[in-house]
């Protein structure tokens, strides 16, 4: 019965993709046109993935998408209904930066702004970058993440026609974040969008991005999105991934990440809600001294489902790897955690560890945790761990002991649990809206 | 102030409490000895609320009201406060917020104003030198990697904070080094007034010099079994607890 819908669903993307093209007039002439060629075959090989693929195994997601998207209709490209006023409450106050806003795939040149010098850094959003066609993009764009064996990586290198380039020359601090935000809108009917976003870091550079997701009605809604992130030697990046969807919210997203010698990067995936939600957050440290962070939270109640896929291969020795996820589920949610860890022969003095923390607030939430580590070389350090459990009720009978309402005090050990995670933040006014959107849920009883 | 009678409880279907009864008026120290396992932090957890444990039989009236009806912070509000035996370490949660918080809410159902930033931190100062308390330790996250001393005293210090009108200190003396013993004792004492009451719940006669119990009351398989003044404990001191044990015993 799976593998009738997934299959299903499969041929109607496929049938989709001849639409696509067609109304993608001269395009199809171009060389980059080719990935998308590729790409739509390798999915017609993958298809969407059932249950069966182990990868997918406590995540239905092809289930999911068939329930709820009808893909065989094209999105909703209604720009004009995405006026500065209703996107206005979505934006994270207080944070200046470049900011490219897209309305259900579609780049919104009003409502975007770029204010670093364009001299240290080049910020486009994808579909110029495709016209143009600009050596750097063609030699890297599609090159990370991989098309051949991760159906929603093609999917999305067959369809996506917005996102960014953005390109850090060398030697430089990008003091102003990086805004990318994506806005579905479904109000007229499901929507699916592909963004799509290729970052590359030169040596010694800096930069944060933020990417984030929100839905503004409450319909149906299917993002499939992808990020390749390249860090030359000695660059340092901070990404966010922010999701504060609509319950009704299907996700699925690929980070790639590929790190040179002596590059830092961090990642900090928040969730909040969705009806099923697939991060794949893959890193390969491809030089000495390099340096990956990990940091996840999820806080989600009702029937969400949200799934964190992690993989961090250790290719090279002396690099360290650093893995924290926390996940809170109240209801009926689940949560799946998988965070595999490779270490090659060569890697040797590699540091790796990796930590998953689960509060189930009711008796109906389940968590799947699985590490999974592979290890070739001998001369490592690698440990990880993982809690599940319900909030402390010494430490609750504690605090109401000393006064503290039962809310309160509940409210209090949950964010000291989520405080790990969130207090890595170094954006003040991203760590301020991500803080008030916890305190409202813990508040409010989740 | 406080009046318990033919106080039962059990927890997991064990019986602990056998039918307690114990009544503390104003401005009164009691203290409550007992061998290990009979039952003394059983009763201090119930009187503070601890919901694992069911009350199976008998009434406890605190000021008037039946504490029995009351939700753990409710007790903590209308002036009940325990120094745990074993303060619980809360990773996370910064002591200065914790006590802030707890506080206003105590003082918002007392009828009094709340306190702002400044006006807390300064009401902060005065109460750690009542326990010798030092900052830095009210900076970290409630009681994690405090030593068994420095719990005991961030324990004495909260109740500063709060100022209850029954405190039930837990052990609150084990653990602590002379001079710490000293000072925790000099801060009970200073926070004593003719309207306000505190149950010692303590092993050693030593605790019972600095803090000076006006009855001493031993509790022995979940029932007072013997009450006296202070002499009572130096008895106990003397020959510990096997005649108690045996008058008891033999009794039954
Ligand atoms: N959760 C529990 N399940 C079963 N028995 C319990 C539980 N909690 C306490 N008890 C039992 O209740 C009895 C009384 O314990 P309590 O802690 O009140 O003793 P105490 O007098 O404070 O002892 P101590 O002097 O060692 O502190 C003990 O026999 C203890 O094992
Ligand atoms: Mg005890």
């Amino acid at each position: 019965m799976k593998q009738k819908n997934t299959t299903a669903l499969t041929a109607e993307l496929l049938a989709r993709f001849d639409d696509f093209t067609s109304a993608l007039n001269g395009e199809s002439e171009k060389p980059l046109f080719q990935l998308r060629k590729e790409a739509i075959s390798a999915f017609e090989t993958l298809g969407i993935p059932s249950t069966k693929n182990e990868e997918y195994k406590f995540t239905p997601i092809g289930k999911a998408i068939d329930k709820k998207i009808n893909v065989g209709k094209p999105s909703i490209d209604n720009v004009g209904s995405l006026t500065e006023d209703r996107v206005t409450p979505y934006h994270i106050p207080d944070l200046k930066g470049n900011i490219l806003v897209f309305h259900n795939g579609i780049f919104s040149k009003e409502l975007s702004s770029v204010v670093s010098s364009p001299d240290a850094i080049r910020i486009q959003p994808l579909s110029e970058a495709y016209k143009e066609a600009s050596e750097q993009f063609v030699r890297n764009f599609s090159k990370y993440a991989d098309v051949q064996n991760d159906a929603f990586t093609a999917l999305n290198t067959a369809f996506s026609t917005e996102g960014s380039f953005i390109e850090v020359s060398k030697n430089q601090v990008i003091e102003d974040p990086i805004i990318l935000h994506f806005i579905q809108d479904a109000a007229q009917g499901a929507a699916f969008q592909s963004p799509r976003n290729l970052v590359l870091v030169g040596e010694n550079s800096q930069v944060n991005i933020v990417e984030k997701f929100d839905a503004v009605s409450e319909s149906n809604t299917w993002t499939n999105a992808v990020s390749e992130v390249v860090l030359e030697e000695g660059a340092n990046v901070s990404f966010y991934k922010v999701q504060n969807d609509t319950d009704e919210a299907l996700h699925t997203n690929h980070t790639q990440v590929y790190q040179s010698k002596n590059s830092t990067f961090s990642a900090y995936t928040f969730t909040f809600s969705g009806d099923m939600v697939r991060n794949n957050l893959n890193i390969v440290l491809d030089g000495e001294g390099a340096e990956a962070n990990m940091y996840g939270l999820y806080l989600v109640k009702g029937k969400s489902h949200i799934d964190n896929h992690t993989v961090v291969d250790h290719k090279q020795p002396h690099a360290n790897s650093n893995e924290l996820y926390k996940g809170i589920l109240d209801e009926s949610s689940k949560g799946v955690f998988n965070g595999k860890i490779f270490v090659r022969q060569e890697a040797q003095k590699t540091n790796a560890f990796q930590s998953n923390n689960t509060i189930l607030l009711s008796d109906n939430a389940v968590i799947n945790t699985k590490p999974q580590l592979e290890i070739w070389a001998d001369d490592v350090k690698c440990s990880h761990g993982c809690t599940t459990g319900q909030l402390d009720e010494d430490a609750l009978f504690y605090l109401r002991a000393r006064g503290l309402s039962k809310e309160s005090a509940r409210a209090m050990l949950l964010y000291a649990f989520a405080s790990d995670v969130l207090e890595r933040v170094s954006i003040a006014p991203l760590k301020n809206y991500l803080e008030a959107i916890i305190a409202e849920r813990f508040e409010q009883n989740f | 102030m406080l009046k318990i009678e033919n106080l039962k409880a059990s927890i997991e279907g064990k019986q602990i409490l056998n039918g307690i009864d114990l009544e503390v008026k104003p401005g009164e120290v009691h203290a409550i000895m007992g061998p290990n396992g009979s039952g003394k932090s059983t009763l201090a957890s119930v009187l503070a609320g601890r919901e694992d444990y069911e009350v199976d039989g008998g009434s406890v009236e605190f000021l008037g009201n039946d504490l029995l009806e009351f939700a753990p912070e409710e007790r903590a509000r209308e002036g009940i406060f325990l120094a745990f035996q074993y303060p619980v370490e809360i990773p996370g949660v910064s002591s200065t917020n914790f006590m802030k918080t707890a506080l206003n809410q105590v003082r918002e159902h007392r009828g009094q104003t709340t306190l702002d930033a400044v006006s807390f931190l300064s009401l902060m100062k005065e109460k750690m030198k009542i326990v010798d308390i030092d900052q830095s330790l009210l900076s970290r996250p409630l009681n994690e990697g405090f030593s068994g001393g420095e719990k005991k005293r961030n324990e004495i210090f909260q109740m500063a904070m709060l100022e209850p009108k029954l405190a039930i200190l837990d052990e609150t003396d084990s653990g602590l080094d002379i001079d710490a013993l000293k000072i925790v004792a000099s801060g009970v004492n200073k926070l004593k007034s003719k309207d306000n009451a505190t149950i010692v719940v303590t092993h050693y006669q030593r605790l019972l010099d600095y803090i000076v119990p006006d009855y001493v009351h031993v509790l022995y398989k979940g029932k007072i079994v013997k009450s006296g003044t202070k002499e009572l404990a130096l008895t106990l001191e003397e020959k510990g607890y096997d005649w108690i044990k045996d008058e008891v015993d033999s009794n039954v």
